[in-house]
């Protein structure tokens, strides 16, 4: 299990049979209804563009925003690929609901006691050597685990080989830093609710630059204010000396007339 | 002298006991059903009106580290008759932020986790520590103001001895996470709206507290020297408002040269709901009161300083308010609008303040001890610690 995992999505594959979305429900646990958007309990789901069916889910980003934001670390990024959240370390600050750059956690808003949810892409299956429920669940192969890797050279050898069918882009390659779920489609993916611009630096980089000069600013400005202090300290005790001394030089007069 | 023209809040304790039952009746309400049922918050709107307050009720109460700063690091010792005060508004400040942000959270009950789970990645993480830290600070500050009206004198010694390197402390933990909560929104360039999002925004934060800041104590001295000594002399309040003006015109400076760096500027030639939020923030907050700071008369006149740092005051909470929110209604499905018991909550914590820093100025010695000229005589003080905090030797020029 070193090997990096993810899953190709092939959107010109998909027929929009909703086992995926059927298996994840099982494998979660989830009441079985159909749904058509990311939800509490709908960790992955179908929705229909003209004649294309998207499959949405948690990226599982390769630098994710939400393990960086989350100040406890309740999300964590696993070795074999998964984004995996701990409920039991979160404060509920769902700086990773604003964070997201896929808009994928979702809040339990009607808890007292409330967590996220979102796709674990089956962590505990792929510890167990299994690929995840829907990759196992579509009868199309458009939903197809693997090898990071490998993923990769197979997307780009299904848009070389039919270079008409796809356009030549693989979603989730490098954008915000590469994540573990890649779209490949035959039409250009901003008309398919994908946002292209996020760009191919991950967002926590962002964040880093400003973050990271807070040592700096702790050592620099400490020595500088420690700095100013004893300067402006003197400064104000040779000005009490000397108008201790014309005081005196004051007294000395009236004494002496 | 008592001044009529400023306007006088009458009947404010009734107001302020409504408000505050209505707020505990309303955080009372939020515990138990969850903030689903009780908030306008959502997975497209998570955070809302409660952390737009933080954001003011931190920048607001900026003035205890400036203040702070001036006169006990820069020796500005004119102005000791505001440390206090300003300590003061900044201690009850930080405690209600923190009380706020523990209601905000989904498990309040995990609001010490933070603690002994890091992440040092995290924005998030940097201003719990920072907020944790600093309100120790302004305890450890203010903590001899109590005690010296209790008569307990060697915590004080104590406290003495460390206020060097605690100021210097808290004023570099004010620096980091006032300028860390416009950190938050680096994260989110694809949500915020251009005319906020700015990889200048922890700077920009970070300016405009400053200038917040010393008008919050400016408008608190105008406010609480109605019908008493005047304990701050105009001259120096003068002073004060220049420096806000100064900062005022940085801030603008940084503003506008961010937006055309960056190709915003665009952005502002057509009237849209973003361009007059944008609009109505620079002009209240920072364009009409950095004129009227430049005119000697309004600096010199109670109500010209009333007007002009009332507006700083009110560009400020815009400003953070739009960051906030209005800036992020751009990308999301759903709007947001706070409900009732997000405003109550929020009434009501403020009302909590204002009535902490009445009764405290009534019961301990924030304005007398200090005010201006008669020092306490030394033979009153020999034996006994300083008891003006953090005046250490400086200061006391003419008893020394």
């Amino acid at each position: 299990m070193s090997q990096k995992k993810a899953m190709l999505i092939d959107l010109t594959l998909c027929v929009g049979c909703n086992a995926c979305q059927g298996a994840c429900k099982e494998e979660n646990r989830l009441p079985p209804n159909e749904e058509k958007y990311l939800s509490l309990t709908a960790y992955t789901a179908l929705s229909k563009y003209n004649d294309l069916y998207i499959r949405r889910m948690c990226q599982h980003c390769e630098v994710p925003t939400c393990v960086s934001v989350c100040p406890v670390g309740a999300l964590s990024k696993l070795e074999a690929g998964p984004v995996a959240y701990d409920g039991e370390k979160c404060i509920g600050c769902r700086y990773c609901l604003q964070a997201c750059p896929f808009h994928v956690p979702k809040y339990e808003w009607s808890s007292t006691k409330p967590r996220i949810q979102k796709c674990k892409f089956c962590a505990s299956r792929l510890a167990k050597g299994l690929q995840p429920a829907c990759a196992e669940a579509c009868p199309t192969g458009a939903t197809m685990f693997g090898d990071r890797d490998e993923l990769l050279v197979e997307a780009a050898r299904r848009i070389n080989a039919e270079p008409a069918k796809f356009v030549p882009r693989i979603y989730g390659k490098d954008d915000v830093g590469g994540t573990s779920m890649f779209y490949i489609s035959p039409v250009p993916f901003e008309q398919l609710g994908f946002d292209s611009r996020l760009g191919k630096t991950p967002m926590p980089m962002l964040t880093m630059s400003a973050l990271s000069k807070v040592p700096n600013v702790l050592s620099v400005g400490g020595v500088m204010l420690g700095g100013i202090w004893w300067i402006t300290n003197r400064r104000s005790e040779v000005q009490a000396h000397e108008a201790a001394l014309k005081k005196g030089e004051a007294y000395q007069r009236e004494d002496n007339p | 002298m008592r001044i009529r023209l400023l306007p006088r809040i009458t009947g404010w304790h009734p107001i302020a006991i409504t408000l505050i039952l209505a707020g505990t009746i309303a955080a009372i309400a939020r515990f138990t059903y969850g903030l689903g049922a009780t908030t306008n918050l959502s997975d497209e709107f998570p955070w809302g009106l409660w952390i737009g307050f933080d954001f003011l009720g931190i920048g607001l109460a900026a003035s205890g580290f400036t203040i702070v700063a001036a006169v006990n690091l820069f020796h500005a010792k004119e102005y000791e008759p505001i440390v206090r005060p300003a300590i003061l508004t900044a201690f009850i400040g930080y405690l209600l932020v923190v009380l706020v942000l523990i209601i905000d959270l989904g498990r309040p009950d995990h609001f010490w986790h933070p603690l002994v789970m890091w992440n040092p990645h995290s924005v998030m993480c940097e201003i719990s520590w920072c907020l944790m830290l600093y309100t120790t600070v302004l305890s450890l500050e203010f903590a001899p103001i109590i005690l010296e009206k209790l008569n307990i004198f060697s915590p004080i010694k104590w406290i003495h001895a460390i206020s060097l390197p605690l100021m210097i402390f808290g004023v570099l933990l004010s620096t980091l996470h006032q300028s860390s909560f416009g950190s938050l929104y680096l994260i989110v360039p694809n949500r915020l709206h251009a005319l906020w999002y700015t990889p200048m925004l922890p700077v920009l934060f970070f300016i405009s507290c400053i200038a917040s800041g010393v008008s919050m104590v400016i408008l608190e001295s105008l406010i609480l020297s109605r019908g008493r000594r005047d304990f701050l002399p105009t001259p120096l309040r003068a002073n004060l408002a220049k420096i806000i003006a100064v900062t005022l015109a940085v801030y603008f400076v940084v503003r506008v040269q961010d937006l055309l760096t960056r190709g915003a500027l665009h952005e502002l030639t057509t009237l849209t709901y973003y361009s007059i939020a944008f609009y109505a923030e620079l002009l209240i907050g920072f364009v009409i009161p950095f004129a009227l700071l430049l005119i000697e008369r309004i600096r010199t006149s109670r109500r010209g300083l009333y007007t002009a740092t009332l507006l700083v005051v009110v560009g400020f909470a815009f400003n953070r308010m739009n960051t906030a929110i209005t800036g992020l209604e751009q990308y999301p499905t759903q709007t947001y609008f706070p409900s009732l018991i997000e405003v109550f909550i929020m009434l009501g914590i403020t009302a909590v303040g204002f009535s902490a820093f009445s009764f405290i100025v009534k019961h301990l010695p924030i304005f007398e001890a200090v005010a201006a000229s008669p020092r306490i005589p030394t033979e009153a003080v020999a034996g006994q610690p300083e008891p003006i905090f953090l005046s250490r030797e400086g200061g006391d020029l003419e008893s020394s």
